[in-house]
């Protein structure tokens, strides 16, 4: 242990690197993107260093500290409420100018900041040249060069950093942003009103928040009013009228002019500090762009993007899969010859075993498709999707960058809605969550490719691809009902910033693929592996059932049967007739399996809600394995493996299903019915933690029900209707 | 003239700005202040949104906010 700990805040806009930084000062793994706004969650890291024990915290990447955002209310009331001892601003040093409106919101706050100029390399190679001494002596504080990808001037960073969280010198007003005259008087007597007549002993400091007063920030402005008890009404009296004082000077609101006023002195300090030469400028992004967003390419490329990544994860993803199958059966073999018969071996082997095995089976299709999607978030084309896409997404109601969680929902829901959290509008926010899960999830493909192989063989393809597109127009239909009716309302203004592009850092790349991989990998040692013992005890209880027939004197009368043919038959017949007397063996064999399921807990409650489902083409088996797939959208197909009994998928699934009563029309039902109806556990529970209502969950839940069952009514019943099978 | 009016390849000066609080405020964050330059680098495949230079890193804006932002000095430029 040691003496003494320090807490550093990096800080910064998006894209400015920052979370390079972090990764290199902690080690620990962490998403880093391209596209605005990736760093959505607070990350820490510990780590010891000369002496000090340091926590890191990377707070959300931001453009201003005006809590507009999610983003920006976490990172401000980072610095506000846990004050911690540093804070490190990381500005892009090819974009000075707005990264100090960041900057100058810091110093007002009243916190240590040290300035790291990153990426000072590409701003030089831009024409940029920055005088850090004269910077640092305008606005007193420290400034350090990085190079954030290359890990070049962290350490001088760190040693820095702990140099000023140790230093007790005061901070100096004059380097503040002092703004006209008019609001520096406004200022001065709304200190004077808060420390003379209020009173109140404020958690914030006093200048900053006589700014946010006259700024009207609702939420600082809301904890001041809590604090000033009965004096509340002198304050907001107060308040209001020295607004009403410069919107009168002015003829604008007073948070506009102070924005103004802001860059205006920030303006200064770029004139001093700032030397760019027009000359040599090769702006290698342009030229990218001048493909990626063409007028006419545009749309191209990016669906060949999107086609090669879907392609990618599907055909390449077959080698490791088959690999991994090849695997999972040996275990199976060996845990078999292995261990000594009893419950617990048929628990492993035919609940564990093919319940975890045929879900493990997927991982290399979505550690590829996290693979691609961090491939575009880090070169920054995500950001180029969502400026491709916006005037599509704008009829739905939705922001441009919306299409990025709604993307991300081909892989996993639950990064997914998480992702969400980048849009600046809490209703926008929660209308992406809710369309969201109607994007078909890589863990419903598994099911899809059972179905459609086993009835459309050839046409497989195109009837996956069907079910797809059916989730997305139900999303963009369902997205404009809820704008019109529950979240009524404007989207918010589409101002987002198209980074430079960046070659992305391979290592970098796996943390993200890994990152979300675990929660995947993590799904099946938690929820499926629970799911699928839960499902073979409820297939596999009661254990002494009684059987329609007898089948075990059966076997032997059959036996008896062939035996006797065999001897009875010529020598060239016996081969033929021992083939017979096998399949015989086998069907009776399988037709007790599919009894005992039948007749176990799960049958029993399959068949108690089948009728629910029989409108749909469903039958009780179907509607057990939709059952268990509420635990998790992998476990339908495994369930389904045990309830027709079969030994291995998908081939055997696929033949089983083709000799039960299902036809094609159903089949094509139930999918239609796994790609609509409620998500999954870890979903559900996302929903709940991103929209912070109980209330959102519980509907989406009921609204994509009840739409599955409406949808696949119409299309089962409509296509009985007309003569489809 | 209006921003949104702009065409591809064209420079202006910032002189007014309307809308609703909230987008003003966070376009003037974003660096559009009166009297800055914004250059109009292209629009969107589907004519919305557009993508700008300002303050030299590109932004982009949708044309109905574009269209809230009134601009003089209006020229062909190489930027």
């Amino acid at each position: 242990m040691h003496e003494k700990s320090i807490t550093i805040a990096l800080a910064g806009n998006p894209n400015s690197g920052k979370t390079t930084i972090f990764n290199n000062i902690t080690g620990t793994r962490q998403k880093v993107g391209n596209w605005p706004g990736v760093t959505v969650e607070k990350k820490e890291g510990l780590i010891s260093k000369y002496g000090y024990d340091l926590k890191i915290v990377d707070l959300p990447g931001t453009y201003s500290l005006t809590p507009f955002s999610i983003e920006e209310i976490i990172a401000r009331d980072f610095v506000l409420e846990e004050s911690p001892d540093v804070v490190i601003d990381i500005i892009d040093a090819s974009n000075l100018e707005r990264s100090l409106y960041l900057a100058t919101q810091l110093r007002e706050i009243d916190c240590r900041v040290i300035f790291a100029l990153n990426m000072a390399d590409v701003a030089r190679t831009k024409g940029t040249k920055i005088d850090a001494e004269k910077l640092s002596e305008l606005l007193d504080l420290p400034v350090v060069f990085t190079v954030g990808n290359k890990n070049e001037g962290i350490d001088t960073l760190l040693t820095k950093a702990i140099e000023l969280a140790g230093s007790t010198a005061e901070i100096q007003q004059k380097r503040k942003v002092k703004y006209s005259k008019d609001i520096e008087n406004a200022i001065i007597k709304l200190q004077d009103f808060i420390e003379n007549k209020v009173k109140a002993k404020l958690a914030y400091n006093l200048r900053w928040t006589a700014i946010k007063l006259l700024e009207n920030d609702k939420i600082v402005t809301e904890r001041i009013l809590l604090k000033a008890g009965d004096k509340r009404n002198d304050l907001l009296q107060e308040v209001q009228a020295l607004r009403a004082h410069l919107m009168d000077r002015f003829n604008d609101d007073p948070e506009i002019v102070m924005t103004d006023e802001r860059y205006g002195f920030i303006a200064g300090i770029i004139k001093k500090t700032l030397t760019s030469s027009s000359q040599n400028r090769v702006d290698i992004s342009r030229n990218i762009d001048f493909f990626l967003t063409h007028r006419y390419l545009g749309f191209p490329v990016f669906i060949l993007f999107i086609w090669a990544m879907f392609q990618l994860t599907f055909s390449v993803g077959a080698y490791p899969m088959e690999w991994i199958d090849r695997v999972v059966t040996l275990f199976a073999i060996g845990m078999n010859n292995l261990l000594p018969d009893s419950v617990l071996k048929e628990l492993i082997v035919n609940g564990i075993i093919p319940g975890v095995g045929s879900v493990i089976i997927f991982l290399p299709n979505i550690l590829i498709l996290f693979f691609c999607i961090a491939i575009f978030e880090d070169t920054g084309y995500m950001a180029r999707a969502a400026f491709l896409m916006d005037r599509i997404m704008h009829v739905i109601g939705l922001h441009g960058k919306s299409f990025i969680p709604m993307l991300m929902g081909f892989g996993c829901n639950v990064p997914a809605v998480v992702a969400a959290r980048t849009l600046e509008s809490e209703k926008d926010r929660i209308l992406t969550i809710l369309i969201t899960p109607f994007m078909s999830c890589s863990a419903k493909l598994p099911i899809y490719i059972v179905l459609a192989g086993a009835f459309f063989s050839a046409k497989a393809g195109t009837v996956i691809f069907a079910v797809y597109l059916v989730g997305i127009i139900i999303s963009v239909v369902s997205g404009r009902l809820f704008r019109t009716t529950l979240l009524k309302g404007a989207d918010a203004p589409f101002v987002m910033e198209l980074p430079p592009y960046r070659a992305p850092m391979i290592s970098s790349l796996l943390i993200h693929m890994w990152d979300r991989g675990k929660i995947f990998l993590k799904k099946i040692g938690g929820v499926i592996l629970v799911g699928s013992i839960v499902i073979w005890v409820l297939s596999a209880f009661p254990a002494n059932i009684r059987y329609s027939l007898d089948y075990a004197s059966e076997i032997v009368r059959v036996e008896a049967l062939y035996e006797a043919e065999i001897t009875a038959a010529g020598k060239s017949e016996r081969d033929v007739i021992e083939k017979k007397k096998d399949m015989a063996i086998a069907k009776l064999i399988m037709a007790r399996r599919a009894e005992k399921t039948e007749k176990s807990f799960m049958g029993k409650i399959g068949k108690s809600i089948a009728p629910l489902f029989a409108p749909l083409g469903i039958d009780w088996r179907g509607s057990v394995a939709l059952l268990t797939g509420v635990v998790a959208k992998e476990i339908v197909v495994s369930s389904m493996g045990i309830l027709y009994a079969v030994e291995k998928e998908p081939d055997a699934l696929q033949s089983a299903l083709v000799k039960s009563n299902m036809t094609p029309l159903s089949a094509f039902s139930m999918m239609l019915f796994v790609l609509l109806y409620l998500p999954c556990i870890a979903t559900m529970g996302t929903i709940w933690r991103e929209t912070g209502a109980f209330k959102w969950m519980l509907f989406s839940i009921l609204y994509s029900t009840s739409l599955a069952w409406i949808v696949c009514f119409c299309v089962y019943q409509g296509g009985k209707i007309i003569g489809i099978n | 003239m209006l921003l949104s009016e702009m065409k591809a390849g064209q420079s202006g000066i910032i002189s007014a700005m309307g809308g609703t609080g909230v987008l003003q405020r966070r376009i003037r964050e974003m660096g559009f202040l009166k009297g800055t330059r914004v250059y109009v680098e292209k629009y969107a495949p589907l004519k919305d949104p557009l993508e700008l230079i300002v303050k030299g890193y590109h932004i982009s804006l949708r044309v109905e906010e574009a269209a809230q932002i009134t601009v003089d000095d209006v020229k062909q430029d190489f930027l």
